[in-house]
């Protein structure tokens, strides 16, 4: 009894798509993932610049270095989801 | 020296062959079909996912517009070898766009080899896959690109040479603070005083065919506007050759670190699951290189086809006038997208060379 309604609500599942679904949720999740940490480096950088202006320079190649590095791996998840919603 | 000079010849040797080995396959990185997306397949006006898939991706000719029916495109030389048939070397006109079949060769539109060549029988059917060494829209790219930095790079080199003791201008004077940010920002940090010249080539080249790649993607008019570090199959080559040069020059202690790191013998000894990590770590970090900047750049193209063809969705859904009216809003982020990909061109570029010369002092670190 029970399988026979999992079965079912297998089948309504695979033809609504959760899959797609499931792709679309990972890739937002990434993006929340991304702009945490990145908001955080921008943070520590804002306050790093206020407390030594002169450093602001090295501070700032630092920033966008660490900002690619995280965006590396988001962008990994995202083609991970694109993958899944189209192929 | 000798040997050095060897093994870089052979080394360029076998990377040539492998870029261009792998940027020809790169048609079938990109085309995907939609045969999910039922809703669309009942539109006969405008589908979105084949627009935008079509306008990023690798292609047998070079599209310049459309009017209406008739296509105004470049042919592109497609270059077979099948092995029934020997060596083809024909124009991709012959294909009328996808359409016509052509000495038993014609492109595939459904199925597992949609967007390659395939090889037909008498019958018409698929009877295999051709060696496939065209060159494509994407290898046109890298062509033109290669020729653009050689002539930017030789006139600058050789005013280097006939200004020696003079303040540097024109073309040299742009050029030459860039080369020197690397060799003193990127290099000389990452890899150290006494090693670092012996990579400088390497990087300089790097870095100055992803930027000059990256904005010629973001040109749309003709002999710019190939989407070539969007290509996983390109970016795979760079990644490739960041890898082959950090294991060629890998020292000794380089390889005591992967293989018998200074840690508690039970990680080492009777599961070596140290070396397992550092090793999935040696393959993971240039994989890594290779995905951010495939990723970076088809995200910026991707972006602003989405928002083009918004304009084209809208006139379907609600008639021309609804078009019209969304297209300033669609070009104008469009045009700030591009922006933000010209930023993003600097910085990928710069990330990737940073990483490969990261790695490349790693490779060469004495123990300390």
């Amino acid at each position: 009894m029970l399988s026979t309604i999992l079965t079912v609500i297998l089948q309504a599942a695979a033809g609504a798509g959760i899959g797609k679904m499931g792709a679309a949720l990972g890739a937002g999740i990434a993006a929340i993932g991304a702009g945490m940490g990145i908001g955080r480096i921008g943070a520590s950088a804002m306050e790093a610049i206020a407390r030594q202006p002169e450093a602001s320079g090295d501070i700032r190649s630092n920033l966008i270095v660490s900002a690619a590095l995280i965006e590396g791996v988001a962008f990994f998840a995202v083609i991970i989801c694109a993958l899944v919603l189209f192929v | 020296m000798k040997a050095t000079k060897t093994r870089i010849y052979f080394t360029a040797c076998l990377l040539f062959i492998l870029a261009f080995s792998l940027t020809s396959e790169s048609v079938f990185a990109e085309n995907e079909q939609h045969e999910l997306d039922t809703t669309k397949h009942a539109e006969t006006g405008f589908n979105p996912g084949d627009f935008v898939m079509h306008h990023v991706s690798d292609a047998f000719e070079w599209h310049i517009a459309t009017f209406g029916e008739t296509h105004i495109s470049i042919p592109l030389p497609i270059i077979l070898y099948s092995g029934n048939s020997g060596w083809h070397f024909f124009w991709s006109s012959k294909f009328h766009h996808g359409e016509v079949v052509y000495k038993n060769f014609e492109i595939a539109h459904q199925g597992e080899n949609s967007g390659k060549i395939v090889e037909l029988d008498e019958h018409g059917e698929v009877v295999g896959l051709p060696v496939d060494l065209s060159i494509t829209k994407t290898v046109a790219g890298v062509i033109f690109s290669v020729i653009l930095l050689l002539w930017i790079f030789l006139s600058v080199a050789k005013s280097a040479k006939r200004n020696a003791n003079q303040a540097p201008k024109g073309l040299q004077n742009l050029i030459e603070p860039i080369i020197l940010f690397l060799r003193d920002e990127v290099a000389k940090p990452a890899i150290g005083e006494k090693k670092y010249e012996k990579f400088m080539p390497f990087l300089l080249s790097l870095f100055f065919f992803i930027l000059v790649n990256n904005f010629m993607g973001l040109i749309p008019i003709f002999p710019f506007g190939a989407n070539v570090t969007g290509n996983i199959a390109v970016t795979m080559a760079l990644a490739l050759f960041t890898f082959v040069v950090t294991t060629i020059n890998g020292n000794k202690h380089y390889w005591k670190e992967i293989y018998n790191p200074d840690v508690p013998w039970w990680l080492k000894f009777p599961i070596p699951l140290m070396p397992i990590v550092e090793l999935s770590g040696v393959i993971t970090k240039p994989f890594v290189l290779m995905v951010r900047l495939f990723a970076n750049m088809m995200a910026g193209h991707l972006i602003v086809m989405v928002f083009i063809s918004l304009i084209f969705i809208f006139a379907n859904l609600m008639g021309p006038a609804a078009g019209a009216a969304i297209s300033p809003v669609s070009v104008a982020f469009s045009v700030f997208i591009l922006m933000l990909d010209l930023l993003v061109s600097f910085i990928q570029a710069y990330v990737f060379t940073l990483l490969s010369a990261l790695y490349f002092g790693m490779a060469t670190s004495e123990h300390h």
